[in-house]
């Protein structure tokens, strides 16, 4: 005990001692928190519409009108021909081309319907299905106003109409920040908890120090137990500080407890020390190291359910999606931030990363040995 | 459970019976077995409580993989390896209580202080720097104007004070010291061996490797070591009492061209340059006549016998 104390000493005041440690623990989990949900947004906006207008009617320029005032699309082109539009895409000024016909008012007064044509650029899929789907409710919607305008409309109304409203749930404003904030925030704990201390022990093994330690009775555990611990209350000060930004920046105020948060995390942050122990026993320098968690810091994000929603993934990547710690973690933070989610709620999530805690920590602690 | 921590406890206590080093047919092999390289090819040796040992080679010939293996850091191939009555493999917690180890890279914490590097390796060991501060104090004063520097900022000569202190707060019975001197100024390492005379005084243990011919005479005992093969263990004066054969040492103003004659006669067996003057091995005849054969030659120089040194010795034993 007397050990692990003095180790515990010293890891503190080396890490409390390099300015470099400091800032990538303590500056840059701000900034990202700040700038990163500010920048990174699901809504897609500013799409280029090129319009091709054969008709130069009244109904034509008010559905033009229409579409510009929706706040959705920029109309960077006004083209005379079909061809011209199609340039403006393959020159990349524009998204979108809509063609109206030369007869639309006169086939929209007098046939009631009037065909319109949408080209769309799907280089980027997301923009493209949006835009385009964006679109066509808002000449659905000026279809309606055309037909109010004309029609006597019978008494009782031919076809049932089902309307739909619908209310939104934990998120009433679809706020994308309220969503985004606690996912970022783990994929920060995260870094912190296992590279970070990945990177620390393979420092050890670069300056040679860690021979050093192996020729003392340090055991195995303490040694193990020196580095993890003070990466573990460094993980909870990042919480800690994520939670509070999130408060001040974005009003975030997690609707379920903090204690279930912390519980988790504490949990968690044992399985991701878990990895960065793994990755320092598998690793020679800092460098091999640094490769490494990037890689998996890829995977954990884009495998996690931070941007892309896991129920829209194929089956099998669903089922590796199972074998990803973070993902659990995300799904916990939205469960009790937004939904507020008590420890009931997530027990099958804190027994999947307690045994990732153990498959990880038990696998490091076997492969790490004092001598080769 | 709690009986189970009480003898890992005193097992963590155990102490070595004596200084007293034996090393019995040591092989380490590296790599793959068909691309392997064979870093120790057998090596006998043993080291007497209380003496100052010393393991001479040039790079490349097994040292730092022996002095690993004695240390219980690297697990032999094959053969058996004691340090003070206990197996470096069976019982090396109770070695690591118990020897010190300066490695030949420095190897401390260069972000901590002098004094914290020191406090952290004795709290360690489970002792503090005042009981054991009598073993390092002729070394520690040095440093100690600095004790508030961080390590790391310290000159070479400093660093490895700091490191041999460290390496002996704990009172080891064995100190192993692989290369203290390489890259250390001609002063620094005057002084060095001098504390490890001082040392020895205490009664430690002491296996120092070095690539310095001309440190080995600092020592009791020497091993050559060349190739993973040991040349011969014999105290120094043994070793240069054991070169067999006339040794003479030549010069004059031409050097090179001088050395090139040399090497062609066929009486001379070796020829080699040796600070300012040639040392030449006969395989026979006298000084007289290879002064002879050079006047032949038209070459004026200086000949005059030679006293072998452990490196014309070394020279020698690596030929043949």
């Amino acid at each position: 005990m007397r050990t692990l104390r003095f180790l515990l000493q010293k890891e503190f005041r080396q890490i409390f001692r390099d300015p470099a440690i400091l800032r990538i623990i303590f500056v840059m989990p701000v900034m990202q928190l700040v700038l990163l949900p500010m920048a990174a947004d699901y809504e897609v906006k500013n799409i280029r519409l090129a319009v091709v207008d054969h008709d130069h009617s009244v109904y034509s320029q008010q559905l033009i009108r229409k579409i510009s005032a929706s706040g959705y699309f920029l109309l960077t082109r006004y083209a005379a021909s079909y061809q011209e539009a199609m340039k403006a895409v393959e020159s990349d000024a524009a998204d979108l081309v809509l063609e109206l016909p030369s007869s639309f008012e006169k086939d929209l007064v007098k046939e009631e319907e009037a065909p319109v044509f949408m080209a769309v650029n799907a280089i980027n899929g997301v923009k493209a299905s949006l835009g385009s789907a964006y679109l066509r409710s808002i000449v659905q919607d000026f279809n309606q106003q055309v037909r109010a305008e004309w029609l006597q409309l019978p008494r009782f109304n031919p076809e049932p109409v089902v309307q739909v409203t619908s209310s939104n749930w934990y998120n009433p404003l679809m706020n994308y920040r309220y969503f985004m904030v606690p996912g970022i925030l783990v994929i920060l704990i995260t870094m912190i908890g296992s590279f970070l201390a990945a990177l620390n022990i393979v420092r050890e093994k670069e300056i040679g120090t860690i021979e050093q330690i192996n020729v003392t009775p340090i055991r195995k555990y303490q040694f193990i137990l020196g580095k993890l611990i003070p990466f573990w209350v460094l993980g909870l000060a990042i919480l800690s500080i994520g939670l509070l930004i999130a408060r001040i920046v974005y009003g975030i105020i997690p609707a379920g407890s903090l204690f279930t948060i912390y519980l988790f995390a504490a949990v968690y942050l044992l399985a991701v020390l878990g990895i960065g122990l793994l990755i320092s026993s598998y690793t020679q320098t800092q460098q091999q190291a640094m490769l490494i968690s990037f890689f998996l810091i890829m995977v954990f994000i884009l495998l996690g359910g931070l941007y892309t929603s896991v129920d829209s993934m194929p089956q099998w990547a669903r089922y590796l999606v199972k074998l990803n710690p973070v993902s659990y973690f995300i799904e916990v933070m939205r469960m009790v931030v937004l939904k507020g989610s008590g420890t009931g709620e997530i027990k099958g999530h804190l027994i999947s990363i307690l045994a990732f805690a153990l498959f990880f920590n038990t696998w490091a602690v076997l492969s790490y040995r004092k001598r080769s | 459970m709690f009986f189970k921590t009480i003898i890992m406890q005193s097992g963590n206590r155990r102490q070595l019976n004596n200084g007293h080093v034996s090393v019995a047919d040591i092989v380490m092999t590296y790599g793959k077995p068909n691309a392997a390289v064979q870093a120790l090819q057998g090596i006998n040796f043993e080291v007497k409580p209380g003496e100052l040992f010393g393991i001479i080679g040039p790079d490349g010939a097994g040292k730092t993989s022996l002095f690993r293996i004695l240390t219980t850091l690297l697990l032999p191939t094959g053969g058996r390896a004691e340090v003070g009555g206990f197996d470096v493999v069976k019982d090396y917690q109770a070695i690591r209580n118990s020897v010190g180890y300066m490695p030949g890279r420095f190897s401390l914490y260069p972000d901590l202080t002098v004094a914290e590097n020191l406090a952290f390796f004795a709290t360690i060991f489970n002792t503090s720097i005042s009981e054991n501060y009598d073993l390092i104090k002729d070394i520690y004063l040095q440093i100690e104007p600095f004790r508030n520097r961080r390590a790391g900022q310290l000159s070479g000569g400093m660093k490895q004070k700091l490191a041999l202190s460290c390496a002996l707060i704990h009172r080891p019975s064995v100190l192993f010291l692989d290369e203290p001197t390489t890259g250390v100024d001609a002063v620094s390492r005057r002084e060095f061996w001098e504390m490890l005379r001082r040392l020895k005084a205490q009664g430690i243990t002491i296996l120092v490797s070095t690539p310095y011919m001309d440190e080995a005479g600092l020592c009791e005992r020497v091993a050559l070591l060349q190739n993973g093969r040991m040349l011969g263990i014999d105290t120094p004066a043994g070793i240069t009492a054991s070169f067999g054969k006339l040794l003479l040492a030549v010069r004059n103003e031409n050097m090179l061209p001088l050395l090139k004659l040399l090497k062609s006669f066929e009486e001379v067996e070796e020829a080699y340059p040796f600070g300012e003057y040639h040392h030449v091995v006969l395989k026979q005849g006298s000084e007289k006549d290879l002064r002879a054969r050079l006047k032949a030659a038209g070459m004026e120089a200086e000949v005059i016998t030679a006293v072998p040194g452990i490196e014309d010795c070394f020279m020698d034993l690596m030929k043949n």
